[in-house]
């Protein structure tokens, strides 16, 4: 598959905004998604060292 | 030369020792990163194939590469349902602390993956079909699952206790297991204008061997994603619950 130049390839067809919609939308709820989960392990190591034996 | 019982016995894996959350936390932690690691590496080459590799289609054009992310998200939208219900069976059945908690794991994940099928969906649909939506039996029971997912966390968030969360929660995963195989089969049990499956384990898939490829490679990609992002929630669900028991008190020591 070759597109020519990175113009066609964006504009895939004339469907860029179906095709670049979906995903960007899933890319950015992996990313979102990934984020929440670094932010709940800290919080939840914060909480434990927090409460720990010497608190 | 009577030799010691110990001696004699076979050594084993217990598998059934990764069932104590205890013992679990550590070996999640290696999996989610090769998990996470497998999930990106298929990933590239699931889009280099998708968008460099993969031909035009004869009748939809460019707007067809959404494929490559909508079928293996409904596929993993209804999979990770299942592996919820049956965590949930087990949680329901034998009472583990371990189940319950994946069950909780899976079900933000699952909810995601629901979401972009029918987002992808309706962005492939209006080009397509001319609607982004229509109330048909395929793209109403995907729906229904979405609010499945929601139903799940809600009720589990409503009950204090977290294991009579779990238990309740799991009572709600294992009625909706119903709506699966409705979601499956509405493609062939009514008139949809969602297309039947151009994939099936019965025939040869109806799509070139490229388009093909890259879809199986994005399914195996958000298979390993999947697998890594629940293990994680699994491990902050773990330390969350279990803060004031030993081995967490230990560990939060050797943070710091």
């Amino acid at each position: 598959m070759s597109w020519g130049s990175l113009d066609n390839f964006f504009a895939m067809g004339g469907h860029a905004f179906y095709v670049w919609g979906s995903y960007v939308v899933t890319a950015v709820l992996i990313i979102a998604e990934v984020y929440l989960l670094k932010a709940r392990i800290r919080s939840a190591h914060t909480a434990i060292t927090r409460n720990g034996p010497a608190a | 030369m009577v030799r010691h019982a110990r001696d004699a016995r076979i050594p084993i894996v217990n598998w059934f020792k990764y069932s104590s959350p205890q013992s679990f936390f550590p070996l999640a932690g290696v999996l989610v990163q090769w998990f996470g690691i497998a999930a990106a590496v298929l990933a590239a080459i699931g889009l280099y194939i998708g968008f460099f590799v993969a031909p035009t289609d004869a009748t939809q054009g460019e707007s067809y590469r959404i494929i490559f992310i909508h079928v293996p998200a409904a596929w993993m939208s209804m999979f990770i349902y299942l592996v919820m219900a049956f965590w949930g069976a087990m949680a329901l059945s034998f009472n583990t602390r371990l189940s319950g908690m994946m069950a909780s794991a899976l079900a933000p994940t699952g909810a995601m993956f629901t979401f972009v099928a029918l987002w992808t969906g309706a962005l492939w649909g209006r080009p397509t079909w001319g609607t982004y939506w229509v109330w048909d039996a395929r793209l109403t029971s995907e729906l229904i699952l979405l609010f499945l997912y929601f139903g799940f966390m809600a009720l589990h968030a409503a009950i204090d206790d977290p294991r009579r969360a779990d238990k309740a929660a799991a009572v709600l995963a294992l009625v909706g297991v119903v709506n699966i195989p409705i979601i499956y089969f509405s493609v062939k049990w009514w008139n949809t204008l969602h297309q039947g499956a151009s994939v099936s384990l019965t025939k040869a898939p109806t799509m070139a061997a490229t388009m093909f490829a890259g879809m199986m490679i994005m399914a195996l990609a958000f298979w390993m994603y999947s697998i890594a992002a629940a293990l994680a929630r699994t491990r902050c669900i773990i330390l969350e619950r279990e803060r004031n028991s030993e081995w967490v008190v230990e560990y939060a020591r050797n943070l710091k």
